[in-house]
């Protein structure tokens, strides 16, 4: 039996209208710009593109609101939040450049696919000159690789992974929060401080390139203060129920878990390490300890008391008293309500950073920008006095140890700041074997 | 040796989750030959009435301060829980045991729930194809958890158990092994309890009332029983409304263990429609047993001696034993011929 | 819109119209910029090869998104090894998709009705569960994978400048986009967008020989009563399992041809709901036609595109005109309807269709057809639906 009858002059016939698109190579060219998505005299547009569905809808909701205020300060509008406290001066409230701010939304779902076509419909259709926010460190290489590729500039918003700044790193793409080194530079004091330095630490760890650059860089550290690491467990994402990834740890001789989880992973396995007694039990003679060394306010909200007294590490939290973090969470707290999260804090400060940059640098080309934000050094955002730095595009700051509050006195005060370790015992080399392995290359204008 | 134990009673934990979902799934195919992938999305609902339960009960009066001011400027809001100060110890103890108590209210809200989603939706499908009916409780299922995102967020919600429940149990001094070698928390057991109980109760209905006797003959031969002027399609409502009930249950007392969050459904979604299979189709038994096994061999999966030798194998122990199981039995464990396979 | 009775050559001329027209088309609905029509192409492909199982056979696969992911690593990694060049890439794309469609159809196939859907299901979670963790190394997990400035490519000539190379047709890229005029609107005329609408013509016309082909014949009986087949001494394994690897290979080529469009492949694409979102595209087009799929594509991506992005700001400025108070309530409303909420005008959409639509959008517009008076229409979207499946069919055949 003949399965068809394809016909050769059909296939011929598509061949040709082949053959007339190939012969015009230069037909699909456009006059080029200077770069991509060059705005106009009155208003210029940005993206953001944070998660709307899915595990980390919430903090994008609270990246979107922050974003929002940023527009308004930027335009103006307000109270001016952070931009009264901003060492730059460079920014007045009439927009950047003269050009009034405005913005496009999208949904990244947290998947680095949907990610990317949210922000090319934004490149694409919308104009926007520079792409910022996300919840997840995929996302933000997934789509700061679009970003070179297409001329935009990407400020990053919650990436957490070495590889931000590391084996990903491109030279249109700049990171402002902190990452997995150096929350593990900034716990061993603490840890060493509070829980001595003969220790037997168990990691679980969540099965993706995040998790692994948390583990990697918390044990390397934690190994310097002469802990012994008793094992290193992968777990699915999404596990849901960490049962039988926590019950071997009874046995095991370990006296302190590192849970290298975050969002609902984190919520679910600290939950259930808590359930299965681990605090309360005893192990070669010390109490048993858990840590988290990736903290966020809303990843404590959905443990409850399971965070009491756990230590961690943030890139900002709003209890903070200088000026900038107190003026901004006012000009949020009365627009919102409620006070922002770290994430809202990240986003707001890179999209005011980029103004800057611009403002400065007199030009919205992102070559310009890019050279106007390498090696600045700047104070008045929350986190002290801060570079951004050449080699790697990464902001170097103090990064601050929290404690899982025992009283909290309202729903939004569950950590307390137990330390700041200043920027110097954070920074290192661009070099550093852990994130080692990329090239920045050169920045791309698109066009 | 107590490694092995406790892994057991994780499966035997796990288990009952997937075994408590996937029999009232598999009640509905095996009565209304409808396949429910809103099922999940039941499980995250009755989560929720606990959830919801929980708020009401701690219900706080706010007062705006005179004198104290957030950080952001405006009055302090000072919360008072009105339930500890109208009945004082029994409100604290209401609050406490709110997870257990809202298994009261569960039953009649899960129920009207499954009742109006049969009579206002999935009647309409009895005739249509699988395809059809998966797709409309597919959106049914985003429908529902979209909702409960509007009210909730997207971010988990801890609900303790309580207090007295909270602990561990020394499970190893019961079998002969030293003091602290296989502790386990006691609510843990409390949760395969329930299941065991609802499980039987299921079972001892269908079995030994008329009512359970009407519908399993409606199961086996629906045209002959409507024949003998029986009203089998009250009786699949009702069976409905149970399996709504069943799944319901399972995720109020689900959540001390697991911080329900909108998405809870989906993520159980597939994972009880492979129990329900593997199990066989429309087996009430072959459910309840392949719940367990797969609880069982996933919590060994997981086991770090058993990763060394096949890594990730904990990724992929449910689907690989789903594969195997259908290609040497081709309707499940305990399935019967001609169920679904058309 | 169609005269009467119009033959295969004639669709498929309109077909070809409408698809070259689309960049024209979709700019005054905010929807013609390349990336979206791409994936109007892209997806279309997809579904179209979905429906030459689902549709002909009744096979319904629910691990269908395992080859689409397969077929963008590979294209990516010809990317990464050999050459930017997309024809190598493309190759490798089918062929790939192919052998793991053999593989896991030859296996699945021994089952039939949801415990084939399971099996299916299976091993794309499988794929995608592994291809998340312990394969990294081949698909650079989480973050997917994408190209780097230190790949070999050995076919390319070493590039001096810091950038990253972009796929292309034998040195047209394509990304490469010329903005025209028309009457004031701002058409996008994307290479890529092109490049993939030649293959959607291409699968289009091949779908439409398999359907009315002999071999289709066969799977239509297969759907039928598959049954009776067997006892007539028909073997339909080696007819199902055609059906499955071609409808593999064109999910390997869409896969590949995302690829090349936008050189990264993540793991989420092969993970369970992205095949639900196929079958959804099916079945909410028509299942069984074979212009529904492509529609339903269509309008699946376009409403993923524009109602997330559709934030309260936007909404607000659509009830400007309306009193202050009114205007809040209304933007309070539509916005849990798009924007962040769009997945719930999605789940409701779906249930609508399905419940009042069963034969997908194809069968609503013949209905429309139908009331206004056009006798002529159903015939013909029914000869052009080749055998419009949605509902009640298999008793009625």
């Amino acid at each position: 039996m003949s399965k068809s009858n394809f016909s050769r002059r059909g296939v011929l016939k598509t061949g040709a209208a082949f053959g007339g698109v190939l012969a015009a190579p230069t037909f699909f060219t456009s006059a080029a710009n200077a770069f991509t998505n060059a705005p106009g005299a009155s208003s210029v547009t940005f993206g953001f593109n944070v998660p709307q569905s899915g595990a980390y809808a919430d903090e994008g909701a609270d990246e979107l609101r922050a974003y929002q205020l940023a527009v308004k300060h930027l335009n103006g509008e307000g109270d001016g939040g952070m931009l009264n406290t901003f060492s730059s001066r460079a920014l007045d409230g009439t927009g950047i450049l003269g050009r009034k701010v405005e913005y496009v939304t999208g949904d990244t779902q947290t998947k680095s696919d949907a990610a990317r076509a949210s922000a090319r419909s934004m490149i694409e259709q919308d104009g926007a000159i520079m792409i910022t926010g996300g919840s997840s460190s995929g996302v933000a290489v997934a789509v700061q690789g679009l970003c070179q590729e297409a001329g935009v500039i990407f400020m990053a918003g919650l990436t957490h992974s070495n590889d931000t700044t590391g084996k990903d790193k491109k030279a249109n793409g700049f990171r402002h929060f902190f990452n997995a080194y150096m929350s593990a530079a900034a716990l061993a004091p603490v840890l060493s401080a509070n829980y001595g330095n003969d220790r037997k630490a168990y990691h679980l760890t969540a099965d993706y390139t995040w998790g692994w650059t948390q583990e990697e860089s918390i044990a390397a550290a934690t190994e310097n203060l002469g802990w012994e690491t008793i094992n290193k467990v992968r777990t699915p994402l999404g596990a849901g129920d960490f049962s039988q990834y926590i019950t071997p740890i009874l046995n095991s001789g370990a006296d302190t878990l590192i849970l290298n989880h975050y969002g609902n992973d984190m919520v679910n396995s600290l939950t259930q390490a808590v359930q299965f007694g681990l605090r309360d039990r005893q192990v070669n003679g010390k109490d048993f300890q858990i840590v988290v060394p990736l903290y966020s306010r809303l990843m404590a909200q959905g443990a409850g008391e399971n965070v009491k007294g756990i230590f961690g590490s943030t890139n900002w939290h709003w209890s903070l008293q200088d000026e900038a973090s107190q003026a901004f969470v006012r000009a949020f707290g009365q627009e919102y309500g409620f006070p922002p999260s770290q994430a809202a804090h990240t986003c707001y400060v890179q999209t005011l950073l980029y103004a800057d940059a611009v403002q400065r640098g007199g030009d919205f080309n992102p070559c310009a920008v890019a050279e106007a934000l390498e090696g600045f050094e700047f104070d008045g955002m929350g986190n002290g006095p801060t570079l951004y730095r050449a080699a790697d595009h990464q902001c170097f700051k103090d990064v601050l140890v929290v404690k899982g509050k025992d009283n909290p006195s309202n729903q939004f005060d569950l950590l307390e700041v137990v330390d700041v370790t200043p920027a110097d015992q954070v920074t290192y080399a661009p070099d550093h074997p852990m994130f080692a392995g990329g090239e920045l290359g050169e920045c791309n204008p698109g066009a | 040796m107590g490694d092995i134990v406790l892994q057991i009673l994780n499966g035997l934990d796990k288990g009952s989750a997937y075994a408590l979902i996937a029999l009232g799934l598999t009640l509905i195919f095996g009565t209304l030959g409808v396949v429910n992938f809103a099922h999940g999305a039941l499980f995250m609902l009755g989560a929720f009435v606990t959830v919801t339960f929980t708020n009401l009960l701690s219900f706080e009066r706010v007062t705006l301060s005179e004198t104290e001011t957030t950080a952001w400027g405006s009055p302090l809001e000072i919360r008072e829980p009105v339930l500890q100060a109208w009945f004082g110890d029994f409100g604290l103890w209401l609050i406490d045991y709110s997870v257990l108590v809202s298994i009261l209210v569960a039953i009649p809200i899960m129920f009207i729930i499954g009742v109006v989603m049969e009579r206002g939706l999935i009647k309409h499908f009895y005739s249509r194809p699988h395809a059809e009916q998966i797709l409309v409780t597919f959106g049914l299922a985003i429908v529902l958890q979209e909702i409960v995102r509007t009210f909730y967020g997207a971010n988990s919600i801890s609900q303790s158990a309580p207090d007295a429940l909270r602990g561990m149990m020394d499970f190893g001094v019961v079998l002969g092994f030293e003091p602290g070698m296989v502790p386990y928390p006691t609510w843990r057991f409390v949760y395969f309890f329930f299941a065991v109980v609802v499980i039987g109760g299921v079972f001892a209905f269908l079995q030994f009332t008329t009512f359970g006797m009407v519908v399993r003959a409606g199961m086996a031969d629906r045209e002959t029983v409507g024949l003998l002027g029986i009203d089998i399609d009250k009786r699949f409502t009702f069976m409905f409304g149970l399996a709504a009930t069943v799944a319901g249950l399972a995720g109020v007392m689900y959540t001390p263990i697991l911080s329900p969050n909108y998405q809870l459904g989906m993520d159980f979604l597939v994972l009880s429609f492979i129990v329900v299979v593997v199990g066989g189709m429309g087996s009430l038994p072959g459910a309840v047993a392949a719940g367990f096994l797969l609880g069982i061999l996933q919590s060994f999966a997981s086991m770090n001696e058993v990763k060394e030798i096949i890594p990730g194998i904990d990724q992929i122990i449910i689907y690989l034993v789903a594969v195997i199981i259908l290609l040497t039995r081709p309707r499940g464990l305990l399935g019967r011929a001609g169920v679904m396979e058309d | 819109m169609f005269g009467s009775k119009i033959s295969d050559t004639t669709t498929l001329i309109l077909f070809v119209i409408v698809v070259a027209l689309i960049p024209l088309l979709a700019a005054p609905l905010g929807a013609g910029y390349p990336a979206l029509m791409q994936f109007f192409a892209i997806f279309g492909i997809l579904a179209i090869g979905f429906n030459i199982l689902f549709g002909l056979t009744g096979y319904l696969s629910f691990g269908h998104a395992a080859f689409l992911g397969v077929g963008s690593y590979s294209a990516v990694w010809m990317f990464k090894l050999l050459s930017m060049n997309v024809i190598p890439a493309l190759i490798l794309s089918i062929l790939i998709a192919g052998v793991f469609a053999l593989i896991i159809g030859f296996v699945s196939l021994r089952r039939s009705g949801i415990y084939f859907s399971i099996l299916t299901l299976a091993f794309a979670q499988m794929s995608y569960k592994l291809a998340y963790s312990v394969l990294t190394p081949i698909t650079n997990g989480e973050t997917g994978l994408q190209l780097a400035l230190d790949d070999p490519r050995i076919l390319d000539s070493a590039r001096t400048s810091g950038q990253l190379p972009t796929p292309n047709l034998f040195g047209l890229d394509m990304n490469a986009t010329r903005v025209v005029d028309v009457l004031g609107l701002e058409v996008q005329l994307n290479f890529g967008y092109f490049f993939s609408a030649a293959f959607l013509v291409l699968a289009f016309w091949i779908a439409m020989r398999i359907f009315r082909s002999p071999f289709g014949l066969m799977l239509k009986a297969v759907k039928t009563n598959q049954n009776r087949l067997n006892y007539t001494g028909v073997n339909t394994r080696p007819y199902t399992l055609a059906a499955f690897v071609i409808s593999g290979m064109y999910a390997g080529l869409a896969g590949g041809l995302l690829a090349c469009m936008d050189p990264l492949a993540g793991a989420e694409r092969m993970v369970w709901t992205a095949s639900g979102e196929i079958v959804l595209m099916t079945i909410l087009g028509g299942a069984g036609t074979l212009l529904g799929p492509i529609i339903g594509a269509t309008v699946i991506k376009f409403a993923e595109a524009k109602l997330s992005k559709f934030n309260e700001g936007v909404v607000h400025g659509w009830f400007d005109f309306l009193p202050d108070g009114l205007a809040d309530v209304l933007t309070w409303v539509v916005a849990k309807f798009v924007g962040d909420g769009w997945h719930l005008t999605l789940g409701l959409v779906f249930m609508l269709v399905v419940t009042f639509l069963p034969g997908g959008l194809v069968e609503g517009a013949r209905r429309i057809g139908g009331y206004l008076g056009r006798r002529g229409q159903k015939e013909d979207l029914e000869q052009l639906g080749s055998n419009v499946q949605g509902g009640k069919t298999t008793a009625a055949e």
